[in-house]
């Protein structure tokens, strides 16, 4: 049938990895700042900022490389504001939160256009192409899937493994796993909760602008409204669904991305007979599912969204 | 006992706003001493200590601590860094492990430059492992903190701050939350450690360990270090004066023969995730004019026993009667309605509702009398009235009756639902923890009014973690254990505590 011949073509699981790619560096964010006990839901903000900030460093003549600096130091530096207001001055994390994103993308909004006031069509950069690797490309099947997608999805790639690496390899993992489960344990050690907390947002923030840089310099090549669309709430969710583990964060970000690569293929096969909302829908839905299931075991990190004082013990 | 100084505090002051809670106190230790910091709750042991290590800062006075080759060093104040790098570990009551970590990742948190590139488990292992063979501490290393118990966690704290090279070794009242064999092996335990030059300061009220276990004793009353002796030279009477200022009045009680069953459990079971949440087939009666002691470790059951029979959980199979009535709807009206007065375990939490007034927090069990309401609308000036006198019998001092409950201390929240509870006369009486974190003072007062209720025949079922506090209180003595309840046949304590660790004859 039609619907197993989707399955099995090297284009559905190649533009599943290009979805889930943004989402990867989105949960791998969350991830870290939950971790250290801390809910960032600055997240749909920071992928607008890093998205536009990534877009236009380029279009003022930076390199590819270079506007993912600028689009990280932009996010590094909303994860600051979020956390210099949750973390030393424990206020709500949700309202903090909520506060960045809608800051971060008024401003990014502002920003575009005060710099192009009167543009009819966004203007374009040369964004990242993909990577042409000579013999595994050619592959059958695994070719294209892995082996011509751009940096940027190498690069998500690799940050799972690097953050798997850091949280469960070294002492600074090791603090933050404490910290965002019993702040009184790491100052016991004498080790700062301050300093870890708000290091791990800055850098949370840092791989969430990443994934909305991806948006404008990978997936496309221009800045436009709108065009975060909920990625970032997907994060949030698929934090969860990942037990706030790196590999889990993979799978779930890479379940998305298939959900939505299978959503429009199957609405050319169908797409007569039933509404395009509904095939819209399906990924959102399919994940609140995935979420029931896996959720309901949630092990929460213990000292999430709990603020903590020094000197009250 | 060495005799090489390794410690010195001088004249150590902290307030907290207008609270003095520590004035200038001076103490030494040595090289291998066990020093016992003893005195009632609030006299400042904590506080003491907290300075020590760092978590707080004093306000006037210094802390030396010796080097490793002995010479005396002042200590950077406030920075519980310094005072690990100084060599003084400290094992808080409440224990500082994070839950998702496991026992080996515990013991090197914070031991390493947080920069590295990788742990150094395996060395890591080693050295615990010549820590628990040279001490018999003895913890899994690679099990989940989350699933260990009390007592292995503690020890987990305690191979943690040896882990970190403690020369001194400060342990906040460590045998609150163990069964007394526990306790003894950790004082074993001790006794190894300081062989090899560990000093140690222990903080309790429980008079009994400190006059086993210590070198030294020392005394905090107000603040202010009221005494030092030797352990050799003390005994309870001469410690407990020292800690109230005069000698306390054992609570008289007079033999009585018990009258009918009041509350009588008969395989009341209710089921649970674990022993922790678990009822097993408890048999139980208690009868008018008795006293009946639960004791056992916290965490095995003695919640659950409680929340049944205050009517917030229903068993799942077998029955409850209380004075004749069988009980089929467990909720706490129909519970308080049959007779049952419940002093909570948590009284901050569940004794009071911190934002309303001291009146209303009196007459909140029974809001519908008619000294209380008219036709839905409360009589303020009668529910004041009331309130006047209750806290004038009752002696619950604070800001006034009209002030928020969350205002009163402990023991004035514990008296106010003393007052609450004893003036509906109930017939039986849940005492849950009922003297848990009050000075001497106050718990002599709820020892009296819960005999005085024996006396009018109440029966009461009392529910304790202290040990003592069972055996000078109740008539007979059950022990709780996973679960399941056994009776003691004598006051011995030996026996009650291998039964409260799950040994039976």
């Amino acid at each position: 049938m039609d619907i197993l011949q989707i399955l099995i073509s090297d284009s559905f699981w190649a533009a599943a990895l290009r979805i889930a790619t943004p989402l990867i560096f989105g949960v791998l964010g969350a991830l870290i700042c939950e971790r250290s006990g801390v809910l960032n839901l600055g997240i749909e903000g920071i992928f607008a900022a890093g998205a536009m900030a990534g877009w236009m460093a380029v279009w003022l003549g930076a390199g590819l490389w270079g506007g993912l600096l600028v689009a990280a130091m932009v996010g590094g530096f909303f994860g600051l504001i979020h956390a210099i207001l949750t973390v030393p001055l424990g206020l709500s994390q949700h309202v903090s939160g909520l506060g960045v994103t809608m800051l971060a993308t008024s401003v990014s909004y502002f920003t575009y256009r005060t710099a192009l006031p009167q543009v009819s069509s966004p203007p374009k950069i040369e964004p990242f192409q993909p990577l042409d690797i000579p013999v595994l490309s050619e592959l059958p099947f695994i070719g294209p899937v892995l082996f011509q997608q751009t940096a940027m999805t190498w690069l998500a790639l690799f940050m799972v493994a690097l953050v798997w690496w850091v949280l469960n390899r070294t002492p600074l993992g090791l603090a933050i796993r404490a910290v965002g489960d019993n702040p009184d344990a790491v100052d016991a050690q004498g080790l700062s909760v301050y300093g870890l907390r708000i290091g791990a947002i800055v850098a949370g923030s840092a791989l969430m602008a990443l994934g909305g840089a991806f948006l404008t310099m990978s997936a496309f090549d221009s800045f436009f409204f709108g065009m975060v669309n909920g990625r970032g709430w997907i994060c949030i969710a698929l934090v969860i669904f990942a037990s706030w583990r790196p590999g889990k964060a993979l799978l779930g970000a890479l379940l998305f991305g298939a959900f939505d690569a299978f959503q429009v293929r199957l609405q050319t096969e169908v797409g007569a007979f039933v509404p395009s909302q509904v095939f819209l829908m399906a990924p959102y839905v399919l994940s609140i599912f995935a979420l029931v299931i896996v959720a309901r075991r949630a092990e929460y990190p213990g000292a999430l969204l709990k603020p903590w004082f020094k000197g009250q013990r | 006992m060495a005799n090489t100084r390794v410690l010195s505090l001088n004249n150590l002051s902290k307030r907290f706003g207008s609270v003095v809670a520590n004035d200038a106190v001076s103490i030494e230790l040595h090289r291998g001493e066990v020093l016992a910091l003893l005195g009632e709750n609030g006299a400042g042991k904590t506080t003491l200590m907290n300075m020590l290590f760092g978590h707080y800062m004093p306000d006037s006075g210094s802390i030396d601590v010796a080097d490793e080759r002995g010479d005396m060093h002042p200590l950077t104040l406030g920075h519980p860094q310094a005072a690990l790098d100084a060599g003084i570990g400290m094992v808080h009551q409440h224990f500082t492990l994070a839950e998702n970590l496991t026992v080996l990742d515990s013991i090197l948190l914070g031991s390493e430059s947080l920069w590295s590139w990788r742990h150094k488990r395996k060395a890591a292992r080693e050295k615990v492992g010549r820590i628990m063979v040279r001490t018999g501490l003895v913890a899994p290393l690679d099990e989940q903190v989350g699933k260990l118990t009390v007592g292995e966690r503690q020890r987990v704290e305690i191979l943690k701050a040896l882990y970190h090279d403690a020369r001194i070794l400060v342990l906040d009242e460590p045998t609150a939350v163990l069964t007394p064999q526990e306790a003894d092996a950790l004082f074993e335990n001790i006794g190894a450690m300081t062989k090899d030059g560990l000093s140690v300061i222990f903080i309790s009220h429980k008079l009994r360990e400190v006059l086993a276990f210590s070198h030294r004793i020392a005394v905090l009353r107000h603040g202010q270090l009221v005494g030092e002796i030797a352990t050799s030279d003390a005994d309870e009477r001469v410690i407990a004066r020292m800690m109230v200022g005069a000698d306390t009045p054992a609570t008289p009680r007079d033999a009585m023969e018990p009258g009918a069953p009041v509350l009588e459990l008969r395989a009341a079971t209710v089921k649970g995730d674990s022993a922790r949440t678990s009822l097993h087939a408890a048999d139980l009666t208690i009868h008018a004019h008795e006293i009946v002691g639960i004791a056992g470790v916290s965490g095995n059951g003695q919640s659950v026993l409680a929340r049944m029979v205050s009517g917030l959980a229903s068993p799942d199979s077998g029955e409850m009667w209380v004075s004749g009535d069988r009980i089929n709807r467990f909720t706490p009206p129909v519970l308080q309605k049959a007779g049952v007065g419940r002093i909570p375990e948590d009284r901050h939490h569940d004794g009071v509702i911190g934002a309303m007034s001291v009146a209303e927090n009196l007459v909140i069990e029974r809001l519908s009398d008619s000294d209380v309401q008219k036709r839905g609308f409360l009589l303020h000036k009668s529910i004041r009235r009331h309130a006047e006198e209750l806290c004038k019998e009752y002696d619950v001092r604070g800001p006034g009756i009209d002030a928020d409950a969350r205002l009163l201390s402990g023991g004035n929240i514990q008296k106010l639902i003393l007052a609450r509870v004893f003036e509906c006369m109930p017939d039986l009486i849940l005492a849950n923890q009922p003297t848990r974190g009050l000075d001497l003072g106050a718990a002599a007062e709820v020892s009296r009014r819960l005999l005085e209720a024996r006396s009018r025949g109440a029966a009461v079922l009392l529910i304790s973690e202290d040990l003592d506090e069972v055996l000078a209180l109740s008539d007979r003595i059950i022990v709780i254990h996973d679960g399941q309840l056994h009776e003691a046949h004598s006051k011995d304590r030996e026996a009650i505590g291998l039964m409260m660790a799950g040994e039976h004859a």
